[in-house]
């Protein structure tokens, strides 16, 4: 049983995280970035932005004033079970939410859509966002007794978009609606590149914009679609987008795509759905593990996209589906 | 900076003088030190629509608005607790900029992103004012050790936290980037023309949509804001 304070004690930790610690991940994507960027401004831009990772760190500081739209997504082993259920784990999740947005600080960035009520502490209707995934045993672990606890905070503004395309649009009209896309969202460098740019492919209109966005705030950067000739599309729009000519800040520069990750999903047979998400310069994500025995461990890969996650059969092999126990 | 910079480094005042604003350069980078305080949509919007009175001298305490919501908190007994600090878009502001500098006397514009040409020219090269971007945008731990203290939140209880006044000493606050200039030329644009001539050839091998969108444009040196 996985205990609840334990789980809100968890959350509190990653909200610091993901606010103040940039992953190394994309640090050092960032770092390559700065060693061949040779636009004068662009550069000037990187430089100040490596400055500010190490001062946010010194000074347990957010990176970035605008702290993002905080949300969680709780991926569940297949043999966890959390004291006082799911309701319980989502009080902890929003309690945890508002107290860090106090204690850390971070800007309460939630408001009503309409009535532009804020509670100031980043809750509401809908906020934080809770997604969640469940994952069988993993080869060699007796069971799956934990939880997989992963805090995104994603800007909430610019740097996402969707577009209903058909099999007769085929790659060019993908790398069409990707270029339109990273010059749209890298002018004046409103969505903040370099990033790391998800895409989603398939899917519905929903799920597509589901699929991209976890693409590029659950995926790290170096990491590869598990698809061999996905994977080496992802390499060629990484080093498309890199050719447009612009940086940071939409100044003229070499590097806009930190990474680029795509994740797939089938569609109906008719249409090819495609998005594309930037997430920003501060790439806030935090993940931890807390078992069943109290035990929590710390990363920063979510590593969301398992086999489990991307299966493309009925059933998935390997798992068998345990009687019910006969009544007393 | 651990690698040097060929950017120009200036320090400049809040209340700056019309010669060291004559004297900034398109791309310099700037510190600044003084008041600054946070005004975006709800303080325009009280102060301009609703006729509200600003609850701060201005230009005598500031001429330095910055389109700003902190990740800060105001604490039980009163005191403030000031994490990072960066800018919001600036261009959602145009309709409001004219008539608040007007009103302000503000000379210094701080924000995200820059505003367009258009508005320099029409608000504030007859208001003798420039545009400082923040750098990134994300350098908001490096700004929060930029702001000395909190001097007064006003306006927190009508228009909540993010949209409050916040009074800001700053000392050495920055990196900034000058965006605008006095004849009210605009750097992003300078670099957007650069870059779009570059783009019929990064486009080569792709197709437009089979289906178009309503209102699109085909237009890619488009600045998409108004």
């Amino acid at each position: 049983m996985i205990a609840l304070d334990k789980i809100q004690s968890t959350a509190e930790v990653l909200m610091d995280k993901a606010a103040i610690e940039i992953p190394d991940d994309y640090l050092t994507g960032l770092k390559h970035a700065a060693s061949t960027e040779d636009g004068d401004l662009s550069s000037f831009v990187l430089q100040a932005m490596l400055d500010n990772y190490k001062a946010a760190k010194e000074d347990r500081r957010a990176m970035c004033g605008d702290t993002g739209c905080p949300r969680w997504y709780v991926k569940l082993g297949n043999d966890a079970v959390v004291e006082g259920g799911m309701v319980a784990l989502e009080t902890a999740l929003r309690r945890a939410t508002a107290n860090a947005t106090n204690g850390v600080p971070l800007r309460p960035n939630r408001v009503h859509p309409l009535w532009r009520t804020d509670h100031d502490n980043n809750v509401g209707i809908g906020a934080p966002e809770i997604e969640y995934g469940f994952e069988p045993a993993a080869a060699g672990e007796d069971k799956a007794d934990w939880m997989d606890l992963i805090t995104v905070h994603k800007g909430g503004l610019f740097g996402t978009d969707y577009r209903m395309l058909f099999p007769s649009d085929g790659i060019e009209g993908i790398k069409r609606f990707y270029l339109d896309s990273l010059v749209a969202f890298g002018k004046r460098g409103l969505a903040c590149q370099p990033a790391i740019i998800g895409i989603g492919l398939g899917g519905s209109k929903d799920t597509c914009m589901v699929l991209g966005k976890r693409a590029a705030c659950l995926r790290t950067v170096g990491n590869r679609n598990s698809d061999p000739r996905i994977a080496e599309l992802e390499d060629e729009f990484k080093e498309l987008g890199n050719s447009i000519g612009m940086g940071a800040m939409g100044f003229v520069g070499k590097n806009m795509v930190i990474d680029c990750n795509i994740e797939v999903g089938y569609c109906h047979t008719g249409g090819m759905q495609m998005s594309v998400h930037a997430f920003c310069l501060s790439s806030r994500r935090a993940v931890a593990r807390i078992h069943g025995d109290g035990r929590v461990e710390y990363r920063t890969d979510p590593d969301w996209f398992t086999p489990y996650q991307r299966r493309e059969t009925v059933a998935w092999e390997g798992f068998e589906m345990q009687p019910l126990e006969a009544a007393e | 900076m651990s690698k040097p910079s060929k950017m120009r480094q200036v320090r400049l005042s809040t209340t700056p003088t019309a010669e060291a604003l004559a004297d900034l350069r398109l791309g310099d980078i700037v510190y600044l030190d003084g008041l600054m305080y946070t005004a975006r949509e709800g303080v325009y919007m009280r102060a301009l629509e609703d006729k509200a009175n600003i609850p701060m001298e201005l230009p005598r305490d500031s001429a330095a608005n910055f389109h700003c919501s902190p990740a800060a908190s105001i604490n039980a007994d009163g005191s403030f607790t000031m994490g990072a600090v960066t800018a919001t878009a600036s261009f959602r502001f145009a309709k409001w900029i004219g008539e608040w500098m007007a009103k302000s006397g503000a000379k210094l514009i701080v924000g995200k992103g820059g505003m367009s040409s258009a508005t320099y020219k029409e608000h504030f090269v007859p208001n003798g004012a420039i545009y400082l971007t923040t750098v990134g945008y994300g350098t908001g731990a490096l700004l929060g050790r930029g702001v000395e203290k909190v001097e007064a939140v006003h306006w927190d209880e009508e228009l909540g936290i993010a949209q409050a006044m916040w009074v800001l000493k700053c000392n050495n606050m920055g990196p900034f980037i000058v965006a605008s200039d006095l004849e009210g030329n605009c750097l992003f644009e300078i670099e957007n023309e650069k870059i779009s001539a570059n783009l019929d050839k990064v486009y080569e091998g792709t197709r437009p949509a089979t289906l178009k969108r309503f209102g699109e444009t085909d237009d890619r040196s488009d600045e998409l804001i108004s």
